[in-house]
């Protein structure tokens, strides 16, 4: 071998060396739980969006400042109050390299509105999408819709030509445990795509080159690695082995920030945590009264009056949560600090409106929790359960992991369970429409109040804005009564990484790595 | 009957075990161990104040309260509380009489099984011998605790998940013996397989004694020692299979904690600086186990005289 050829493979490994070190930044990123599919319309859940919204886009964003601003649509008018047009970016291509169209905006939109589709809820007013050139969109609504823009800012554009070369025209149907090629593959317009899907174990996201924006991250590889241990998950961050945990646990935040490597950044989640009561079932499915007592609002008030929320930020919570009155938060639109004001914590007055109720003796219940969805959700079901234990009532705590949790809510079988609801929309009409609607998906205590659905319509259609206030004053006024839902705190969330890894933190707890730079 | 009862006392006394015994401090001092942990836990309703599993003595403003020498410790908690606010002393003793019970149950489970099939394997030899020792060969082959697992992992596919959490503890016992039985059939084998030899098995044949009875009350008396070697320290391996068994959350349920589950819960809390949570019931289950494992040294060393 003469110098000259061994000239040339040195700098050959030099070069590979090089550009390794120079330009490949990984970020490895942790949560308790996976996203539940890759299916952008099957699952209207908070991890599942976090994970889509890398790879999929809208018509319109949400930026950093939560703002709505255009994203694969450049601007958009509503010539009458009911017919909106969409004029879409002509620079998007799918990270296969196929050109975004009309087509692939009309295909998705209609795809959300399936029955199979957790969004179809979402954008219900829609009543008709067309395509009147390859860059215009027109959606038509059933009545005048002043929160279509927000709502239109989580529905995933999918490319059409893919969805019908792999089967997956239709949403997957996850409620009855379907297997599509969708779930595990994604085909998306954003800055990443994903190369490797391993459910509850690793997906790694490469940048997609493809990519119509201005690229101002510097990354080449995202990794997610969900640890449901929280233990694990901070020890694997304080080792290195993860660089951003969008969950840390609370009682592990100073130890994360006294080490030098590691910052810490919380924020108010727009997210608010509660427990259901089905008050529809004649018998409780785990009780041992042979009715259900929940139907009495009596005993519901005796519930929330017995949990003592303060112990619960205090000593669950480590003072990272805010206790609710309402399942929304400051910053949605109805949202007032009367409203949100809580029961006073009582355990006298709570035994007396049990015995009052024809309860003295208390009654059994199953109070089901996930155990790796919210903050200490499963520690804050057994703090419950021990003050519920005081005035009488024997719960008995199930806790299990989210995916079968929230399955087994939407196939009815919870009396007592516990849920959290993020406001995406940042309007009330969200937690009305998915939470209190006569027969709502998510309506699990079935909750059924003619006043509350005509608030609901006129919440869609009102463009008065006073008037419409009103009716959404008014509704909340009807629900805080009638005590549907316990209300426990709004949560606080946490972000921890690494010092040199910046990931913008962001109220709705979604990272947009689009964002983000590793230093 | 007073009578009888010195007599008793008094062969025990001139025995050549107690006679060992008392010459050796180890165990001595870890059957005193064994004694204080046996009574705190069987009895504990009488020795320690707070029933943590009665939810309305909890108060949770108590939780993560230090131990009681510690600068923010409250004297009514010795050894502090827990994330909700449990006594971790009362917890821990709670704890540990189910770890006991399941460790003695599946020890008891293993040992019937174990040396009932490796008695009669060895007394009647043939066909019957060679299955269940190949079948003990293969057992061997499977790591006890992956063999725990596993039936653990079959139980709960069968039993419906209302009744799980009740089944939990017999499936625990379950998984626990059926993963320990094949060192007792070996041990019992071959002790058996020495003592149909000899001529007092013989000359019972030969009377007419039924096979069931030569087995069961000639021979099995003859190889108790070795067995109760095994046994005794099967029983430390028995409670640490089900510590790493509630740690790994296959164990018994949360609700009612065995010492594993409650190393596991305290495990959340180790970064964060509250220690005694995790590290309490570790040190108790530390100590119990040694202490089962000296006392069976111990008699390995006097029951066994081939060995000294």
């Amino acid at each position: 071998m003469n110098f000259r050829s061994l000239s040339k493979i040195l700098l050959a490994v030099l070069l590979i060396f090089a550009t390794n070190t120079s330009f490949a930044k990984t970020i490895k990123w942790s949560m308790q739980g996976d996203s539940l599919t890759l299916d952008p319309h099957a699952q209207n859940e908070g991890p599942t969006t976090q994970v889509s919204r890398q790879v999929y886009e809208a018509l319109v964003t949400r930026g950093l400042d939560m703002s709505i601003g255009p994203q694969l649509a450049t601007k958009w008018k509503a010539v009458d109050p009911n017919t909106w047009y969409f004029f879409l970016r002509e620079d998007v291509k799918f990270s296969n390299g196929q050109q975004m169209t009309s087509e692939d905006v009309v295909f998705s939109i209609l795809r959300a509105k399936q029955p199979t589709s957790d969004f179809k809820e979402y954008i219900s007013t829609i009543s008709s999408v067309k395509a009147i050139d390859d860059y215009t969109v027109q959606i038509k609504t059933s009545k005048p819709n002043p929160i279509l823009l927000n709502q239109l800012s989580n529905i995933f554009v999918m490319s059409k030509q893919w969805s019908n070369e792999n089967f997956a025209t239709a949403p997957q149907n996850w409620d009855a445990g379907q297997e599509t090629f969708s779930a595990v593959n994604a085909m998306g317009t954003g800055p990443f795509k994903i190369t490797l899907r391993e459910p509850n174990t690793k997906t790694v996201f490469k940048k997609n080159k493809k990519w119509w924006g201005d690229v101002e991250h510097n990354i080449t590889e995202i990794q997610l690695l969900p640890i449901k241990n929280a233990a694990t998950r901070v020890a694997a961050l304080l080792s290195g082995e993860i660089d951003i945990v969008t969950d840390a646990p609370v009682q592990d935040l100073n130890r994360i920030s006294s080490s030098a490597g590691h910052k810490v950044e919380s924020t108010p989640q727009m997210r608010t945590i509660f427990l259901g009561m089905d008050q529809a079932a004649d018998q409780l499915r785990s009780g041992n009264t042979g009715d259900n007592p929940f139907k009495k609002k009596q005993v519901r008030q005796a519930l929330y009056q017995a949990i003592d929320i303060e112990a619960i930020k205090k000593k669950v919570m480590r003072g990272l949560s805010e206790p609710a009155g309402i399942i929304t938060f400051p910053g949605v639109t109805g949202y007032t600090k009367a409203l949100d004001k809580r029961l006073p914590y009582d355990i006298d007055a709570a035994k007396q409106l049990l015995a009052d109720a024809g309860y003295p003796d208390g009654f059994e219940v199953e109070l089901r929790c996930p155990n790796d969805r919210y903050v200490n959700d499963e520690a804050i079901c057994t703090a419950v359960v021990g003050m519920l234990g005081k005035i009488g009532v024997k719960v008995n705590l199930f806790a299990q992991t989210k995916s079968k949790h929230f399955k087994e809510l939407k196939d009815d079988q919870g009396d007592f369970y516990m849920l959290g609801w993020g406001v995406p929309t940042l309007d009330s009409h969200y937690v009305f429409h998915y939470l209190y609607e006569s027969g709502a998906s998510w309506n699990k205590v079935n909750f059924s109040n003619a006043d509350v659905d005509a608030a609901i319509r006129v919440m869609e259609g009102e463009v008065d804005l006073e008037k419409r206030n009103a009716a959404i004053a008014k509704a909340w006024e009807i629900v805080k009564d009638d005590i549907s839902y316990l209300p426990l705190h709004h949560q606080v969330i946490s972000w921890a990484s690494k010092s040199n890894v910046d990931v913008p933190i962001r109220p709705n707890n979604e990272p947009l790595f689009r964002f983000s730079r590793v230093n | 009957m007073d009578n009888n009862k010195s007599n008793l006392l008094n062969r025990i006394r001139n025995s050549d075990v107690y006679f060992s015994f008392k010459k050796s401090p180890t165990a001595i001092i870890s059957s005193i161990i064994l004694a204080i942990i046996f009574f705190c836990s069987f009895f504990v309703e009488l020795v320690v104040p707070y029933n943590p599993f009665d939810p309305s003595s909890l108060s949770l403003m108590e939780a993560f309260t230090p131990p009681s020498w510690t600068e923010d410790g409250l004297p009514k908690f010795i050894l502090g509380t827990d994330g909700q606010g449990r006594d971790m002393l009362s917890t821990i003793l709670y704890g540990s009489r189910i770890s006991l019970i399941v460790g003695f149950s599946a020890i008891i489970f293993s040992l019937i099984l174990g040396v009932g099939l490796g008695l009669t394997a060895g007394y009647f030899g043939g066909k019957y011998e060679m299955f269940v020792m190949r079948l003990t060969d293969v057992q061997l082959t499977v790591p006890s605790i992956l063999m725990a697992l596993l039936v653990d992992g079959i139980a709960r596919g069968i039993i419906s998940r209302e009744m799980h959490d009740e089944m939990a503890i017999y499936v625990l016992i379950f998984a626990i013996g059926i993963s320990e039985w094949p060192q007792f059939a070996r041990v019992s084998r071959a002790a058996t397989l020495v003592e149909k030899n000899k001529d007092y098995v013989s000359a019972s044949t030969i009377i007419g004694v039924s096979n069931l009875v030569v087995m069961f009350k000639h021979i099995l008396p003859n190889i108790m020692r070795p067995i109760l070697v095994i046994g005794t320290i099967g029983l430390a391996l028995a409670i640490l299979a089900e510590a790493t068994l509630s740690f790994l959350g296959v164990g018994v349920p949360p609700t009612t904690p065995s010492l594993g589950t409650l190393i596991r819960l305290g495990n959340d809390f180790l970064f964060s600086g509250e220690w005694w949570i995790t590290f309490f019931p570790a040190i108790f289950l530390v100590l119990l186990a040694f202490s089962i494992n000296l006392l069976g040294d111990w008699m390995r060393d006097t029951l066994n005289p081939k060995l000294n």
